[in-house]
């Protein structure tokens, strides 16, 4: 006979320790481009309360450990894994996500060229993909082809739509790089 | 968006996704995004050992923090049945399906072994790390190699299960050759590893009925086993997956995590959600562990004299899963002398199912690894060996095929690859300081067709609607669907809203094994064709009957107009023909027949085909392999949407390079764990891994294949790319490596 060894040590703990976690925290962010006020126990992270808390589910849950990039949303314009952010931690940030990059009806030009390039299949890493491009064209360090496809490895698909998806990043980078 | 255009939308346009806009706007929800009232969260906790019995499972922590309602187990879990049968979903292999929670014993590791149910995801996984558990171990063995010693040939086949035919006297031939060669490869462990993680959403709806939103392939599969596994009465069960987040058949048969979650629900009578963790997805369905011995010969000239090509999987303790590996060398190429065995073997682990392409992305790849060996041992170009040996029938059945445009294929393909420029001897091709490998393959898969239900509903302003119970997971079905409506009623395609991923719909085969395109298009042709026949109906009660009783073949239908073919002037809206009869809408469901006319014919192959052509630049001091190129020519009939249908070979295409180069589940034998289950060690294709791949449709019509001359796409990327990609390895190295992935510490020390 033996006793189990933990299989994730990172969630063991003691009883005790959840005392701490469990008390809410009042928090605030905007979220596309709207304040939302939370109390939130500090273990809550980013995807999961948009998820759980807020219903946008458009980001999505790939790995929960920072390996997939399916998470992806911008936080003052910079890409994050939000698998990997503790809301709490940010409390007052601007959080922007899939549901907020259309204009109403029209769609955001990545969100268009991916549909017009077939960058997706089953759509799952889709929301995280498009996130991860715009925080790429918004650090500006990629320009060729090249760049795109290292600059974007974070952001696994399984369906293999990774050509389809670098072409459509290419083309609204190129767009926007024209005069 | 593009405006909508009154251009009527045929099959054969590349026309846009038409889930697209839900999916890039992050509006369309998969299994875990449903909302739910009182919704409780499930942590499924997973066993430590790979054998052996549970002697306690300690709870009393997790029982104690506040917001857990539950910690269900074996010991207090709901009542389930006690025979086999009830549990056999209707994709099930010959053998006793694993029942969760339904007593102490261990079969493999990371079983799940008991659910903390909480009122929010982070108390259920705190309190789930909280469980202890005592176990009394049994020796495991999970080590293929080993169980090899005890391999057999299953006696009782799963359906669709081909056994290989011998002819000929393989032995004998292969004995008197003296140009042979023989060797054995290795394929690993692969887990599907869909980006969306297995989920489900259990809603509990109070009066006896739940909404079963899951991650499947098969709604009306899932709601026939939970109906017999939880006594539900099927009406009250409904399954729905409208978005399916890739599955490559880890969602074919019912996965534990629905299970789970409707056993919670109907234990709590409340909502109830259940998601793995990415590495729980590594404790499920996976592609079987694999050796294939191969040994051919030839003559002087390349003919192959013999084939003998045996193959091992592995399976499970419990069930029988088998796959068609060894058949598909002996379908492909001319040889009168053929044998081949199929065994499996059984280790600890979950029992391992279909995987994108089952039976040939592993048979056909590794077969094709053998070809390139005999043709350098014959000394002649593997293309033109390939041309040597090419069979125009089923070489293992000796029948027909209804189409093989293989040659042509070959042709294309090596044209656009510019395969004349390959210098055959290895390392004689350099950019820079990489050398430089061209390899090539084929491949092959069935094209499957399945007979199903859809239901249409014209309205008179010509909005109409398709329906079926069947599933998109990422192939572009709602495209398919939508498309072939259009084409038949002459509609453009934003005026067909295409449904699906609801049991409740008409009867529809789960999605699987490329069949869908075929076999929804012509149930969606069929019900549409029945739908214009019925306006015809309506349109001559029209006063002085405009269209003279015209029939469907009288009349042309576009611009929701039907118009006389002999007199385009003469033309009737389909609003004033619905008014005329008094119909608010036409409404019909049809299931088409087996197949077309094949009735009375003799029997024939359907198969769709591949030449694949790989570029590789391999950096020797570091062992660095780049795939640089791939050029893939695919005969595969009628394309629907080549769109669509071009996006299903890039990602086959991706996922054999990622078979060639990355994907291997690591397992320690001694605790019978796989090890790398997460996505940071289990590699997977990334995009620095993937640069130029181009898609040839060859032009193949087959008029009698399938109802609407099309064969199915989804598989076939996959069959061979892996081999194309490790022959070009050879050709810039020198190197035979025969146990995939080709890791570069296997290049640095070969
Ligand atoms: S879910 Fe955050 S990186 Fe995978
Ligand atoms: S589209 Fe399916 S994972 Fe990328």
């Amino acid at each position: 006979m033996d006793t189990r060894v933990h299989d994730d040590p990172s969630h063991a703990g003691t009883a005790s320790s959840v005392a701490g976690a469990r008390e809410a925290i009042p928090i605030s962010l905007i979220i596309n481009g709207r304040q939302r006020h939370f109390a939130i126990e500090p273990w809550v992270t980013l995807l999961d309360l948009l998820r759980e808390q807020e219903h946008l589910t458009g980001t999505k849950k790939g790995c929960d450990h920072g390996q997939c990039g399916a998470c992806t949303v911008l936080i003052e314009g910079k890409r994050i894994n939000s698998c990997l952010v503790l809301a709490v931690s940010r409390d007052g940030a601007q959080v922007t996500t899939i549901e907020g990059l259309a204009d109403g009806d029209r769609l955001h030009p990545l969100q268009q060229a991916f549909v017009e390039h077939d960058a997706l299949q089953c759509g799952y890493c889709t929301p995280g993909q498009i996130c991860s491009a715009q925080g790429l064209i918004n650090e500006g360090h990629a320009s060729s082809g090249n760049e795109v496809r290292e600059l974007m490895s974070g952001n696994l698909c399984r369906c293999g739509a990774y050509t389809n998806i670098a072409a459509a990043i290419m083309e609204v980078l190129d767009k926007d790089g024209a005069p | 968006m593009t405006s909508p255009t009154l251009t009527p939308t045929r099959i054969g346009d590349p026309v846009d996704r038409v889930d697209g806009v839900a999916k890039v706007t992050g509006q369309a929800r998969y299994a875990a995004e449903q909302p739910a009232d009182r919704l409780l969260y499930g942590w499924v906790v997973s066993s430590s050992i790979a054998k052996g019995r549970i002697v306690a499972i300690h709870d009393e922590d997790a029982r104690a923090i506040s917001g857990v309602v539950e910690v269900m187990t074996h010991v207090n879990r709901p009542q389930l049945p006690r025979f086999d049968h009830s549990y056999k979903d209707a994709l099930c292999v010959p053998g006793s399906p694993f029942r969760a929670l339904y007593d102490e014993r261990i079969l493999f590791n990371a079983q799940p072994i008991a659910v903390v149910l909480a009122d929010s995801l982070e108390v259920a996984r705190y309190a789930a790390s909280l469980i202890e558990v005592d176990y009394e171990r049994e020796t495991h063995n999970t080590d293929f190699t080993v169980a090899l010693a005890d391999r057999f040939v299953p006696q009782d086949k799963r359906s669709g299960f081909e056994a290989p035919k011998n002819r000929g006297d393989a032995q004998s031939a292969y004995g008197a050759a003296r140009c042979k060669i023989a060797a054995d490869f290795h394929l690993p462990t692969h887990y599907h590893n869909p980006m969306e993680l297995h989920a489900t959403t259990v809603v509990w709806e109070g009066d006896g009925r739940i909404t079963v939103y899951d991650k499947t392939q098969g709604p009306q599969n899932v709601q026939g086993y939970l109906s017999a596994v939880f006594g539900f009465s099927p009406e009250h069960v409904r399954v729905k997956n409208p978005y399916v987040g890739g599955a490559f058949g880890s969602g074919l048969r019912p996965q534990y995590q629905v299970y789970l979650a409707t056993l919670a629900a109907k234990m709590l009578e409340r909502s109830v959600r259940v998601v793995l963790t990415r590495q729980q997805m590594f404790s499920h369905v996976h592609r079987p562990e694999a050796v294939q011995s191969v040994a051919l010969a030839t003559d002087p000239s390349g003919r192959l004299q013999a084939i003998i090509n045996d193959a091992a999987t592995s399976t499970s303790r419990f069930e029988d899963y088998m796959e068609t590996v060894c058949d598909w060398g002996l379908m492909n190429y001319a040889c009168e002398n053929a044998s081949a065995e199929y065994t499996i073997a059984r280790v600890d682990t979950y029992t391992s199912g279909d995987m994108r392409a089952p039976g040939a992305a592993t048979g056909m790849t590794l077969f094709e690894l053998a070809v390139d060996e005999m043709a350098y041992a014959a000394n002649i170009d593997p293309l033109e060996f390939r041309l040597i040996n090419y069979s125009d029938k089923n070489a293992m059945d000796d029948t027909p095929f209804t189409s093989k445009a293989l040659r042509e294929a070959y042709a294309q393909g090596a044209a656009k690859f510019g395969w004349s420029r390959r210098t055959p001897a290895p390392r004689s091709m350099k950019d820079g300081r990489e050398l430089v490998g061209l390899g090539l393959a084929t491949g092959m898969w069935d094209a499957l067709f399945r007979q199903m239900a859809v239901h249409a509903r014209l309205l008179p302003n010509g909005d109409l609607e398709v329906a079926t119970a069947g599933s998109d997971i990422g192939t572009g079905t709602y495209t398919v669907m939508a498309q072939v409506a259009a084409d038949t009623l002459g509609l453009p395609i934003e005026k067909v809203t295409a449904t699906l991923g609801d049991s409740s719909l008409p009867e529809s085969p789960a999605e699987g094994g490329s069949s869908m395109a075929a076999s929804v298009g012509a149930a969606v042709q069929v019900a549409c064709r029945a739908v214009a026949e019925k306006l015809l109906v309506a349109a001559d009660q029209i006063e002085g009957q405009p269209l003279g009783g015209a029939r469907l073949e009288d009349v042309t239908l576009a611009h929701g107009r039907i118009a006389l073919k002999s007199d385009p002037a003469r033309s009737i809206s389909f609003g004033d023909a619905m008014s005329a009869a008094g119909l608010e809408t036409i409404e019909v469901e049809d299931t088409p027949a087996s197949r077309s006319g094949s009735s009375g014919q003799s029997r024939k192959s359907r198969n769709t085909h591949s030449a694949i052509f790989a570029e590789v630049k391999v950096d020797e001091e570091l062992g660095v392999v780049r795939v640089t190129r791939i050029v893939i020519a695919v005969a595969a009939a009628r394309i629907i949407n080549p769109k669509t249908a071009r996006s299903q070979i890039l990602g086959g295409v991706v996922m054999g390079i990622g078979m060639a180069l990355h994907e291997e589940a690591l397992t320690d034998h001694r605790i019978g764990r796989c090890m790398n289950r997460n996505l940071g060690e289990y590699h997977i294709p990334a995009h620095a891994d993937i640069r130029d791949i181009e898609v040839i449709f060859v032009d193949e019509p087959d008029p009698e294949v399938t109802p609407l001359g099309v064969k199915g796409v989804g598989e076939i990327g996959i069959v061979g790319t892996a081999a194309a990609v490790i022959n070009a390895i050879f050709h810039a190295t020198g190197k035979r490596v025969r146990s995939l992935p080709v890791t570069l510490d296997k290049l640095l020390d070969s």
